[in-house]
């Protein structure tokens, strides 16, 4: 994306991201469930996040939410994202800024999910 | 943790978890004869009590129920003080908690900051329901923005869009690039 330096420049990204959101009708197709904790801040859940959003505006797909997830109280297993789609919640453990581009390209948008990554799935 | 801006992270997630409904975060760097480096998070959420607040910076001290050992704020603690600075907190129940933390800026032993537009590029993706206000001085340049400003702008695209959230990130990285005169500090 082209560099923005101000704030009326930003707003110009408005009136298309506005029009991306009126072409889906009702809710989003993917949910994504992203949470902050400390042990996840630690383990790079900023940059796999990061990673993540960078990689949706790269394959300019916006049927997609990114909501607050909670913390799952599986530390061990931080940084956490959990992706709700064709009714189920898929969840990924230690997930990298590489493994959020895949679960993006493979997951997110293509509905194939990484099965070796996965520790948890359940119907929703 | 390695750059001060996870810290910072993990303390707005604090501010977050007590239920805060505005948060502000304050950086200011001064390289002249001030040689000072400081950030304050300040938030309206529940508090503590004087108990808590007193233990605050014992390392056994967290609020987590999945594990025993906070280790954040007395570990960043002991950093401020090997640079020539300190931490302070102050709260009260039902008001709200003030975080500062301060170090000599050129002092060796002071952490990078690290990405600050990261963290506060979270704060606006993952935590729009709150209002957040980020000011960051450097010398003499500042950069303010905040979550009011950004809902103003992007009025009924929710922040967390792609295509939106992305955008902030390219307007704080190259306003805060812009504080130190163009090139990164």
């Amino acid at each position: 994306m082209a560099k923005i330096n101000s704030l009326e420049e930003l707003r110009k990204i408005r009136s298309d991201a506005k029009e991306a959101m009126t072409a889906r009708s009702g809710n989003a197709k993917v949910r994504v469930f992203a949470s902050m904790g400390t042990v996840g801040i630690a383990g790079g859940a900023r940059e796999a996040l990061k990673a993540l959003i960078n990689e949706l505006e790269k394959r300019n797909f916006h049927d997609v939410e990114i909501i607050e997830g909670g913390s799952m109280g599986l530390d061990r297993e931080e940084p956490i994202i959990r992706v709700l789609r064709d009714g189920f919640e898929t969840t990924y453990g230690k997930v990298t800024p590489d493994m959020a581009r895949q679960i993006v390209a493979q997951h997110i948008i293509n509905g194939q999910m990484i099965s070796e990554w996965v520790i948890a799935r359940n119907e929703k | 943790m390695k750059e001060l801006s996870l810290n910072i992270l993990d303390i707005l997630e604090n501010s977050i978890h007590a239920k805060a409904n505005n948060v502000w975060l304050f950086i200011e760097e001064y390289t002249d004869k001030k040689d000072l480096f400081s950030f304050t998070v300040k938030d309206d959420g529940k508090g503590m009590d004087e108990t808590f607040l007193a233990s605050v910076f014992d390392p056994f001290t967290t609020t987590s129920t999945t594990k025993s050992v906070g280790l954040g704020l007395p570990l960043l603690k002991g950093e401020a003080e090997m640079s020539g600075g300190g931490a302070k907190i102050q709260s009260e129940v039902g008001k709200g908690t003030i975080v500062s933390f301060w170090f000599q800026h050129s002092h060796w032993d002071r952490p990078p900051l690290g990405d600050i537009a990261g963290t506060v590029l979270m704060m606006f993706l993952i935590h729009s329901s709150v209002s957040f206000t980020f000011k960051h001085q450097v010398n003499e340049n500042s950069f303010l923005v905040s979550t009011t400003q950004l809902l103003d702008i992007f009025e009924g695209v929710p922040l967390s869009n792609p295509k939106v959230i992305s955008g902030i990130q390219s307007y704080i990285s190259s306003s805060i690039q812009d504080l130190y005169g163009g090139k990164h500090g």
